[in-house]
């Protein structure tokens, strides 16, 4: 079916957090933190923008819209809505919504809470750029610009050492994983010759076909596994945990985290299915769900607890997304949902209870049931759904995926019995975050506990509440959201039918009771567990984390070491490198193809011209022969003066004009220069020393005499000089073929060259400011940057 | 090299030269000349000036930063290029105002204006450099 092209609102609703963006911070400035209210009223308008089309993508119909932005590259700021798509922009809107009151709530007072809402803002337009991205190449830029977003909000707290780690930590590797995304999409539009992904997506097979698969898929899975933290890229998710709860709650739990899983999602009509895909896909989501939970249950702090089971949980996406089978694929789908709502609402909760308790590690944090009631019921019913207990999604999600693992044909046991034991740490987790904190004694905290303020237990209230309601309604979710996403991941439209209670005792009900058991008994012994992981891990000693750590560790020392190499800092062995080359480049090609130019014929010079080339001659022995430098300087205008005669002479004379002032001026700021610098007044080179600057001087003029006389052998093409000629009076109004040129018919060079020429004197003006040391001398940089300069005065 | 005859007579050359470089600047778009050579007989004429009478006398007498009025005559020759657009062409395409006045002809045009901008551009930067390094040489 083709997608119906819809107006421009919907491209508006992408846009719109952008400009909201732009107007947090003087309305924070404005109304404190009482500013999200009306702030909050953004996302619930795209919100409700996108409930518009749960109905029509729920009967299979897909929409795009789309404005040219660099039309000649075929590049659109174009969207795509479909099931998969809605879905998301859905749970963007939905949860931003609550993300932004909650951070009215958590920053209450910080003095940058405006910028807070900013940053909130801008990832959110990016994310719904991501998701919504039908254009290739905007969709990598939506995809980069949640990366810095990310960037900024991990460090937002920016005074502390750990957060400015993390932040460059996930910045490296999700850009990282960026790039690879980049070069996949080049290549799939290099191989296919589409750059709309509902174009792709109309032919399942053109990418399979091209003989690309192979490299597109190993690229695209660089970017989905960094970005949605699968191992061993795991580590930067955990260390984003350095970033405000609220951020906690939205990127790396609901939204961003997700992008990889979307990406795979949304690419597995036209990548999955393949025995590559069903080979890789399961093994390392596998491997990320058992390293994510066994890690989790290793945690203390509530936040790093969940921060690990977000790394399990999209583990276990990328596992069922790898499948490629239909009630798998359901089983991510719901799980999807399922976790975004949870996830999101116990980052929440373990935020309220830091702000309110003033800890969060678990060992310290009990009986907080009765200052906190509301807290502690949408934290039951939070983990309830995480346990995957009825009635909640999380609980009809766990059926349909052991349904789907259980029937796979492929490697059905072993995903299936990994996952098993997956959701029973998860049990774990969710039990002792929800349980811990507010069961037993009452402990003595930082802070005096008591219930969070609305803005705080809105968004936990209304996810967790959510969770139990889209259960309830099981059959409709199926209908309305369940359905269409799954027709986007199989390619065709497909009805799901979903029951809240299993209709008859099958495999999928024997493996929850069995995976409620290993959880509570796996609970009972969580402190002997604990104590068993990290034991383990001190014994191992390292991890990805500090494997990154030498990795940017060596990069910084290989650059420095090549930079020593290359960067002597001498002036003198910078000019003899480049004349080297330039004698090279300049006699190499005479020499290999053997095509000397002849030796012009010698005309009759006058006795006039005979004296310029003597002058010339003389002023470049007493260069040779000057005792000092300063002599040198002036000798070497002698000749550039002789130089600017004979322009005179040929006919050239602005080229001559110019000429004479460029000597004058070079002479008078070198002269200037040396007499500023701490140099000897004469040249102390020792004999082989000099003699090498000679040998190259002499190859270098050579060759530039060699190949001067070949350019001038060949034969003289007149079309440009017959065209200024004709047009220099007539259209230009100038009789200066020379300056008409300059200011008109090329004068968008000119307008470049001065250019140049400003941001050159602003470089030489701040070397001269550069104070040094009186014992070190500037040669190097000053002199460089003035023969730079001399060198652009033509 | 501060004597007392370089010194007297310093100020009188640089006026010349200043005048010269403007001579030559509007002759440029028929005679040999133009905004870039012009450029440079006017920094010249300011680097003779720094060295007879001393950097200060110079930026009192420029009143602004040479730097800056560098800056402008790029602001300059971009702002000629983009008066086409009234006429909705093209940058940069020339435009031309010809006129009597007292029977002479003058031409006016968006490429002088443009060469203004080149031979501002020209004193400013190379002027800057070249009274940032005699400065130096004083302190």
């Amino acid at each position: 079916m083709t997608p119906a092209v819809i107006d421009d609102t919907t491209l508006l609703a992408v846009l719109a957090p952008f400009a909201a963006a732009v107007v947090a911070p003087a309305l924070t400035r404005w109304l404190k933190h009482n500013a999200a209210w009306p702030l909050a009223l953004v996302p619930a308008l795209i919100f409700l923008h996108f409930t518009g089309f749960i109905g029509p993508v729920s009967q299979g119909e897909t929409f795009v819209a789309a404005k040219a932005w660099a039309p000649s590259y075929g590049v659109n700021f174009s969207v795509y809505v479909d099931g998969l798509s809605t879905l998301f922009a859905l749970l963007i809107s939905g949860i931003g919504t609550l993300i932004i009151l909650y951070a009215g709530g958590y920053l209450k007072g910080h003095v940058q809470q405006g910028r807070f809402f900013s940053f909130l803002f801008l990832f959110m337009g990016s994310m719904l750029g991501l998701v919504l991205g039908n254009n290739l190449i905007s969709l990598f830029i939506f995809w980069e610009l949640t990366s810095i977003t990310s960037f900024l909000l991990i460090g937002f707290d920016n005074l502390r050492a750990a957060s400015r780690r993390a932040a460059l930590q996930a910045l490296l590797v999700t850009g990282g994983g960026g790039l690879a995304l980049l070069a996949a999409f080049i290549l799939i539009i290099s191989a296919t010759g589409e750059i709309e992904m509902s174009v792709l997506l109309g032919s399942p097979d053109i990418i399979k076909d091209t003989g690309l698969y192979l490299p597109i898929f190993i690229l695209v899975l660089g970017g989905a596994f960094t970005k949605s933290a699968q191992f061993p890229f795991h580590f930067w998710l955990p260390n984003a945990m350095e970033a405000p709860t609220p951020v906690s709650a939205y990127l790396h739990s609901a939204t961003m985290v997700k992008a990889g899983v979307y990406l795979l999602m949304r690419m597995h009509p036209l990548l999955g299915d393949t025995v590559l895909w069903t080979t890789v896909l399961p093994l390392f989501g596998g491997v990320t769900l058992l390293v994510g939970t066994v890690l989790a249950v290793r945690q203390t702090d509530l936040k790093l607890m969940l921060a690990y089971t977000t790394v399990a949980s999209l583990g276990l996406l990328v596992m069922l997304t790898g499948t490629s089978h239909e009630k798998a694929l359901e089983g991510a789908v719901l799980y999807l949902l399922a976790h975004s709502l949870f996830k999101g609402g116990l980052f929440m909760i373990a935020g309220t209870i830091d702000h309110e308790a003033g800890t969060r590690d678990v060992t310290k944090l009990g009986g907080l049931r009765s200052a906190m009631p509301i807290t502690f019921a949408a934290a039951c019913l939070a983990a309830l759904s995480m346990s995957g207990l009825p009635p909640f999604i999380g609980f009809i999600a766990k059926e349909v995926l052991y349904y789907g693992t259980w029937g796979w044909p492929g490697a059905g046991l072993v995903v299936t019995m990994t996952a098993v034991v997956g959701n029973a740490l998860m049990l774990v987790i969710a039990a002792a975050v929800a349980l811990k904190p507010f069961l037993g004694p009452k402990v003595e905290t930082p802070k005096h506990a008591h219930e969070g303020p609305v803005l705080l237990i809105a968004g936990p209230v209304v996810l967790s509440l959510t969770g139990l309601v889209l259960a309830l309604m099981a059959h409709t979710t199926g209908q309305l959201f369940i359905g269409p996403t799954l027709s986007s991941l199989t390619g065709e439209f497909t009805q799901v039918d979903l029951h809240l209670l299993p209709t008859s005792i099958n495999a999928p009900l024997i493996l929850s009771l069995i995976t409620i058991g290993l959880g509570i008994a796996l609970y009972t012994q969580l402190d002997r567990l604990r104590g068993l992981i990290a034991s383990v891990l001190a014994a191992i000693g390292w991890g990805p984390d500090k494997g990154f750590d030498q990795f940017v560790c060596g990069v910084v020392g290989f650059s420095g070491r090549v930079t020593r190499l290359v960067q002597t800092g001498n002036m003198q062995t910078y000019m003899i490198v480049i004349f080297v080359f330039t004698a090279i480049a300049v006699l190499l090609p005479g020499y290999l193809t053997g095509s000397f130019p002849t030796m012009p014929e010698m005309p009759e010079y006058r006795f006039y011209e005979w004296g310029i080339l003597f002058i010339a001659v003389l002023g470049l022995i007493a260069v040779l022969v000057a005792k000092t430098r300063l002599t040198a300087i002036v000798s070497l205008g002698i000749q550039g003066f002789a130089v600017a005669l004979i322009f005179m002479m040929f006919g050239a004379p602005d080229l001559s004009f110019t000429q004479f002032m460029v000597e004058t001026l070079s002479v008078v700021i070198l002269a200037l220069v040396m007499t500023r610098l701490n140099l000897m007044p004469s040249d102390h080179r020792s004999v082989p020393a000099a003699l090498l600057t000679g040998i190259v001087a002499c190859a270098v003029g050579l060759g530039l005499t060699l190949t001067l006389l070949a350019i001038t052998q060949q034969p003289f093409d007149t079309r440009l000089s017959d065209f200024f000629a004709q047009f220099s009076r007539s259209i230009a109004h100038g009789r200066n073929i020379v300056n008409v040129i300059i200011v008109d018919f090329r004068g968008f060079d000119t307008l470049g060259e001065i250019a140049v020429v400003v941001l050159a004197g602003l470089c030489v003006l701040a070397l001269i400011r550069v104070r040094t040391k009186p014992d070190k001398t500037v040669e190097g940089s000053t002199t460089d940057a003035v023969q730079a300069q001399a060198s652009e005065a033509r | 090299m501060r004597t007392i005859i370089f010194r007297t007579i310093a100020p009188f050359l640089t006026a010349l030269m200043v005048l010269f470089s403007v001579f030559v600047l509007l002759r440029g778009h028929n005679e040999p000349g133009g905004g870039f050579i012009g450029g440079l007989i006017a920094a010249s004429a300011l680097a003779i000036f720094g060295i007879a009478c001393g950097v200060a006398s110079v930026r009192r007498a420029l009143y602004f930063h040479p730097m800056s009025v560098s800056a402008f005559g790029l602001f300059l020759g971009a702002l000629a290029g983009m008066l086409s657009f009234f006429k909705a062409q093209a940058f940069m395409t020339s435009q031309w105002l010809i006129f009597d006045l007292f029977g002479v002809e003058i031409a006016l045009s968006t490429p002088l204006v443009f060469d203004i901008g080149v031979y501002l551009v020209v004193v400013g930067a190379i002027g800057s450099i070249a009274l940032a390094l005699e400065e130096r040489e004083i302190d």
